[in-house]
């Protein structure tokens, strides 16, 4: 049983404030942007929804490209923003509220570009053979 | 003119159990911005994903938040479950619906408490957490844990409910809900609670929308956004209106909750009449590839888990979105303009889960 | 519980609890449970503290905090350690942002087992911490009242 189609789209970083523009003015909302790394390229998605459509637009950009916040056109994307900078250390530019790396204060610096592990090799949790 | 002063709100801070700051930059006793800072309880547990294998992981999924631990183990195990094109037997989703609503009851029972706390009703606060019990008793019965159940797995559920005790169940629903009511009353129509809630905290609806308010939070300035209206698990199959109320204060929020408290026990009912016999899993093999976004509604709100797989054991990346991130926007909002002495009130009517929300 | 011989006030703290052992700590407080029969009453004032009640593990942005509230508590003190991750980091214990159980920042008294503990398990360890308490006031009272007595009870 498939609960709901979703659609995601691979897009340029450059058609996307265009895109993420057409989203609000469709009367969609944010539903959350996250990053993923996928070796040397963050893969950044935003998801949107209205009236139980779930859509989302994807970019695939090298580590060290700033992204263009979209804070301007959803008020609330700063938390995500922040959240992304403060884990992956993704470079946004011009974010409405800018926490400059202290939203979520880590042990590590950007924590989940390579996450690492205590206590390697002990215990249940040591991998597998 | 009045000088503007900075009053930190947190981490340690009596009314709230868990851990958040907030900076309240102040003009007299109004709030003028509010700036949270988070982090105090951040674990990184996303990271873990790639040590442990996708079966395994569903333990850490429930320990994101331990109020709505079983809703947090249930959307991963959809979400693999979806990329697998696992067919779960229809008798685990009606399970899964039991189980959901049941923690949806204590976890509006928790909060309702809380916000009573919170204004000073110490009485209605322990009454609260006296009905609490009720349900924790019912989870502990069937999973064998009161907070933490431990009883989603991929591809259905660990226990089956037996017919018996499903049908006393049922019928402890009976005088349940009648000292429900008796609390629904007061927080509804007592002087005290409206005279601290009532015009507090207000959040109009296209701000909400605009923001993305979840849950009870959006639900409260008229949103009417509830993820059970996908249907997934038997949500499908039952009758089910969400609650909507349109003033958007604190009142609004909390009589939400209150209703809500009322639908979970319907749904409930309706599940336990409806449920079909049969098995309450199936075996999964072979490894997750591809990935979806699996979305519930939690207690506040709505939540993501959005799984990637790539054909092995370990899964690649997971995110959880809770309500609590999204909700936190709008909380902002709210605060603007208020009183010093109503902010423990309108941070707790967004019913804050800390735990989960830094993960 | 005949050596206990005022009432404690307890404060509880989160520090990266996923909030299972946090409602615990609550609930037993509220009506079923009530250990405010005994006089323990859960105050949000570390200079009105007795026991110190922690849940979860520490990280990197609560370690300062959990010292300083165990600094400002007058001595006599006790620590109580709620849950397997104030014991021990339990199932975040590999996470990076996790340093380990409460032990690695301050002194721990009573260790209590679970996930979530259960509300006994919290109240049986609260009522060793009274034993821990009565013991610790008592050398405060001897001359020589600076002995470490910091040894940690295993239940």
């Amino acid at each position: 049983m498939t609960i709901e189609d979703q659609q995601t789209t691979v897009i340029d970083l450059s058609s996307l404030i265009g895109k993420v523009e057409s989203f609000k003015n469709q009367g969609c909302r944010l539903v959350q942007m996250h990053c993923t790394r996928i070796e040397d390229n963050f893969e950044i998605n935003y998801s949107f929804e209205k009236d139980l459509s779930f859509r989302t637009v994807r970019i695939l950009v090298p580590m060290d490209t700033e992204v263009p916040s979209v804070s301007g056109i959803f008020w609330g994307a700063f938390i995500y923003e922040n959240e992304m900078h403060d884990l992956f250390g993704v470079k946004v530019r011009g974010m409405n509220v800018d926490f400059k790396g202290n939203l979520i204060r880590t042990s590590v610096r950007y924590p989940f570009r390579e996450p690492v592990f205590k206590g390697e090799g002990e215990g249940p949790c040591h991998e597998r053979s | 003119m009045s000088r503007k002063i900075v009053i930190p709100f947190g981490p340690q801070h009596p009314v709230l159990p868990e851990p958040i700051h907030l900076d309240l930059v102040l003009e007299d006793e109004t709030v003028v911005e509010a700036v949270p800072s988070i982090g105090y309880v951040h674990r990184g547990l996303e990271t873990l994903i790639t040590k442990r294998e996708y079966p395994e992981y569903v333990y850490i999924a429930e320990r994101t938040c331990g109020i709505c631990s079983f809703i947090h183990g249930m959307t991963y195990c959809q979400g693999i479950e979806q990329i697998m094109g696992v067919e779960v037997p229809d008798r685990a989703h009606y399970l899964r619906t039991i189980w959901s609503e049941y923690s949806r009851l204590h976890s509006h029972l928790l909060w309702l408490g809380l916000f009573a706390d919170g204004m000073g009703f110490e009485n209605l606060f322990m009454n609260c957490w006296r009905q609490r019990e009720t349900v924790l008793d019912v989870l502990e019965e069937t999973t064998g844990g009161r907070v933490i159940q431990g009883s989603c797995k991929v591809g259905g559920v660990r226990k089956d409910i037996p017919a018996a005790t499903l049908e006393r169940m049922l019928s402890d629903l009976d005088p349940f809900e009648i000292k429900l009511k008796e609390l629904a009353d007061i927080f509804l129509h007592d002087d005290s609670v409206i005279h601290r809630t009532k015009g507090v905290g207000i959040l109009p609806p296209d701000e909400a929308y605009a923001l993305g308010a979840v849950g009870p939070t959006g639900r409260g300035s008229g949103v009417a956004i509830d993820m059970r209206m996908t249907g997934y698990a038997a949500y499908g199959k039952l009758n089910f209106t969400p609650v909507v109320e349109n003033d958007g204060d604190c009142y609004s929020r909390c009589a939400v909750r209150v209703k809500e408290l009322f639908t979970s026990i319907d749904l409930i009912r309706q599940a336990i009449r409806q449920i079909p016999e049969g098995e309450t899993e199936v075996k999964v093999k072979g490894n997750p590839d591809g990935e979806y976004f699996s979305r519930s509604e939690q207690p506040r709100g709505e939540l993501v888990h959005y799984v990637k797989g790539n054909g092995t054991k370990h899964i690649v990346r997971s995110r959880i979105r809770t309500p609590t991130l999204t909700n936190i926007p709008p909380l902002v909002k709210m605060m603007q303009g208020c009183e010093l002495a109503d902010v423990p009130v309108i941070v707790l009517s967004i019913d804050p889960c800390i735990g989960c929300m830094e993960r | 519980m005949s050596y206990m011989k005022k009432s404690p006030w307890i404060m509880h703290y989160d520090a990266s609890s996923c909030n299972g052992c946090d409602i615990e700590v609550l609930a037993c407080l509220t009506p079923l449970y009530d250990v405010e029969r005994f006089g323990i009453i859960n105050t949000g004032n570390p200079k009105h503290t007795d026991i110190f009640v922690v849940t979860g593990g520490i990280n990197e942005q609560n370690r300062a905090v959990v010292k300083n509230i165990y600094d400002q508590i007058p001595e006599p003190k006790v620590v109580v350690a709620v849950g397997i991750c104030a014991t021990s980091g339990g199932v975040f214990r590999e996470c990076y942002n996790i340093m380990g159980g409460i032990d690695k920042i301050i002194p721990v008294d009573v260790y209590v087992p679970g996930c979530a503990a259960r509300p006994e398990s919290i109240i049986d360890g609260i009522v060793t911490a009274l034993g821990v308490l009565e013991k610790k006031r008592q050398l405060m009272k001897e001359p020589a009242g600076k002995t470490d007595v910091t040894g940690g009870e295993k239940k």
